[in-house]
């Protein structure tokens, strides 16, 4: 019986969290499927034209990825809710913070980065411009980030309600404003031919303090969905 | 000091003490109001480029102001009750998002009625009208979520939780919002709306301004006043107090 | 002899009733106390609060005489294990790993050793490493009680622990409470389930809001 190191604790905290996502495969290929589908769609709706699609294909591309993240984390703190390990945790001596910081960091290894990947496809399929395929890749690594971690403040807070779909999107929805306005206008800017070094970097600052703070909202939520 | 704070945090005196506050409130309310808005109507002078049309932001204007203080209001509150489980924090917050809601949702009203005089067209994607739909949409969020609770003390500190969340994205998002319309500048639309006021127009404004904040602090005393006596009514003193109501 | 746990005043109510008022006792090294009471009369929300899952409580806890708060109870989250209506078991992953992760939480790293022995106590030899998803709902509370013995506590905390178990399993469990009991630990639990053979028992009586 040996005490734990921190990197010991935080390598067990990632290692069950990415095992036990990879193990139920559907629910990590289902947000992939749905950004493709969705995609998909839009074509069907505004028409096959490649200028037309060109134009739209950036803003197209972070909102189905906006809403792919959303979906995907609505199941976040779900089975752990349900199954009593969330109860563990909090009766863990372990600082909360640090054990939510690392779960939606290992949720977002297995949706986010998947999404980021697989965006340069889509791209390609709604005629996007090559020039804007490298920002479209950074803005989304980033840019999901930010949405996991905000997405996961409304999973916490919804957790313990029997229907919390689509509160979840009403409450994480307007938060992810920001997110969209950077995202989109940076790979816009690339198509464009134009610089888009500022919202890149405002991207990654708002991944960094979104690491920071986000952690501290989550747990404060996780202990108002058990605490009643 | 503490003292104090617990005085003044127990919903029976702060219910004795918003009733002695209300009237004043209410003729302060009334007066600033009635005035500001028939000088602005009445004796401002038209202007040279949009005509009477620009009366409205005698409404506009204090409305969309006052919804943007009261989710701060709300976020204080709710950290407020956060920190130091103050009941009476706990209350003002919950009473603020109803209040704040309806005003967001005036500010549009009156942002799209004057739009179409103004710019031909109900909706227009400006910098400002979109920050206070996002602002809106966040006061639904609170407002959503605190009715899917059936445990009312949890739903308290889950929106107490989400407006401080939103308290601290709501300057990012005005900012993005800002950038965004900076970035995507149609060229026909150029009207600023205050940067560019006649002090004449500004003076009435200041009066309605203060009307809408007196108005939303009457509203406030009165939603919270309300709540202490649906939360308390199983204590003595909201007992005698309704004995004391139904003899008069 | 010091008690271990010591409430004083203890008082919470639920959904606006106040379920319990003025609840005092102690729990002493070497003691079971078991929680009784009608449906809804509040003996998980005792427990939750005892554990500190449940915050909204007047009155005093306190652990080897120090006063608990609802957030900062460090001794007790070390030396004390609550086991709640759900196992905190995930079905995707084994024995093993369900176990090592919850021994993580605690801080605390196991041994290939320890884990199979405690596996073996609760009559789970062979099945570190078959997935729980396999297992029956019988066995899969077994690798939960599995972690009553992976490290040295001083309380447990059970709620409903009898739950899903068979007839030699629930004997089982009554001789390990007993075992515990005897090495100088302390238990609090609820159950429906007559504890024939666990010597001695205290109880007290939840009455339920009137």
């Amino acid at each position: 019986m040996n005490p734990l190191t921190l990197t010991g604790l935080c390598r067990a905290l990632l290692r069950r969290e990415l095992t036990v996502m990879l193990r139920s495969r559907a629910e990590l290929a289902n947000p992939l499927f749905f950004f493709l589908m969705v995609c998909a769609l839009f074509p069907l709706g505004l028409g096959p034209s490649p200028q037309l699609l060109a134009t739209m294909a950036p803003g197209i591309l972070w909102i189905v990825a906006l809403l792919s993240v959303l979906m995907a984390s609505d199941s976040l703190f779900r089975s752990d809710f349900e199954d009593g390990t969330l109860e563990q945790v909090l009766l863990s001596p372990v600082s909360l913070y640090l054990i939510v910081l690392i779960k939606t960091l290992g949720h977002w290894l297995l949706t986010g980065l998947p999404l980021t990947l697989l965006a340069p496809l889509l791209a390609l399929m709604l005629q996007m411009p090559s020039s804007g395929l490298v920002v479209l890749v950074l803005s989304l690594a980033a840019g999901s980030l930010v949405l996991s971690f905000i997405a996961a403040i409304g999973a916490a807070l919804t957790v313990g309600l029997k229907r919390g779909g689509v509160l979840l999107s009403l409450l994480v929805l307007p938060l992810f404003v920001p997110v969209l306005i950077f995202g989109s206008a940076a790979v816009q800017r690339a198509v464009q031919g134009m610089d888009s070094v500022s919202p890149l970097a405002l991207l990654a600052a708002m991944a960094l303090l979104s690491l920071a703070l986000a952690p501290l909202a989550i747990a404060g939520a996780l202990r108002v969905s058990l605490d009643q | 000091m503490w003292g104090w704070f617990h005085k003044w945090s127990s919903p029976r005196w702060f219910y004795q003490l918003s009733g002695r506050l209300l009237p004043w409130l209410a003729v302060l309310t009334a007066l600033t109001l009635v005035a500001g808005v028939a000088w602005g109507l009445l004796f401002v002078p038209p202007d040279y480029k949009q005509g009477n049309s620009f009366r409205i932001i005698y409404i506009h204007v204090p409305a969309a102001a006052v919804a943007m203080a009261g989710y701060m209001v709300m976020a204080v509150a709710g950290a407020i009750s956060l920190i130091w489980r103050i009941k009476l924090a706990d209350m003002v917050m919950k009473c603020c998002a109803p209040i704040g809601a309806a005003l967001t949702f005036l500010a549009l009203v009156t942002g799209a009625i004057w739009g179409k005089p103004t710019w031909g067209t109900w909706w227009v994607w400006d910098a400002r009208i979109t920050s206070v739909l996002v602002l809106f949409f966040l006061y639904v969020g609170v407002l959503a979520l605190y009715e899917a609770f059936d445990n009312k003390e949890a739903a308290g500190r889950a929106c107490a939780i989400l407006a401080l969340v939103g308290a601290v994205n709501i300057p990012v998002i005005y900012w993005s919002v800002e950038w965004w319309y900076s970035l995507h500048q149609p060229a026909s639309i150029s009207f600023t709306g205050e940067s560019s006021i006649h002090p004449s127009m500004l003076r009435p404004l200041i009066l309605t301004i203060i009307g809408f904040y007196s108005f939303f602090a009457v509203s406030l005393l009165l939603f919270v006043r309300n709540e202490i006596l649906n939360r308390e009514r199983n204590t003595r003193w909201v007992r005698e107090l309704i004995l004391a109501d139904s003899k008069v | 002899m010091q008690s271990l746990l010591d409430i004083s005043g203890l008082g919470f109510e639920r959904d606006g009733r106040q379920l319990v008022s003025g609840l005092s006792f102690a729990v002493k090294p070497g003691e079971v106390l078991r929680i009784e009471g009608p449906n809804g009369a509040g003996k998980t929300s005792l427990l939750r609060v005892l554990a500190g899952l449940y915050s909204g409580y007047q009155g005093d806890i306190r652990f080897n005489d120090e006063l608990l708060t609802s957030r900062c109870r460090p001794l007790l989250q070390q030396q004390s294990l609550f086991l709640g209506h759900s196992p905190a078991i995930k079905m995707t992953l084994t024995a093993r790993e369900n176990l090592e992760w919850l021994a993580a939480l605690q801080c605390r790293q196991v041994s290939a050793g320890i884990l199979e022995a405690a596996l073996a106590q609760v009559g789970l030899t062979g099945y570190e490493d078959v997935p729980c998803r396999q297992m029956s709902a019988g066995q899969q509370r077994r690798v939960a009680l599995a972690r009553l013995f992976l490290a040295p506590l001083s309380l447990w905390m059970l709620d409903e622990p009898f739950t899903a178990l068979d007839k030699t399993a629930v004997l089982e469990l009554e001789g390990w409470i007993n075992d515990f009991a005897a090495q100088g630990g302390a238990v609090v639990l609820t159950t429906h389930h007559d504890l024939t053979t666990v010597t001695p028992l205290q109880s007290i009586v939840l009455e339920g809001s009137r």
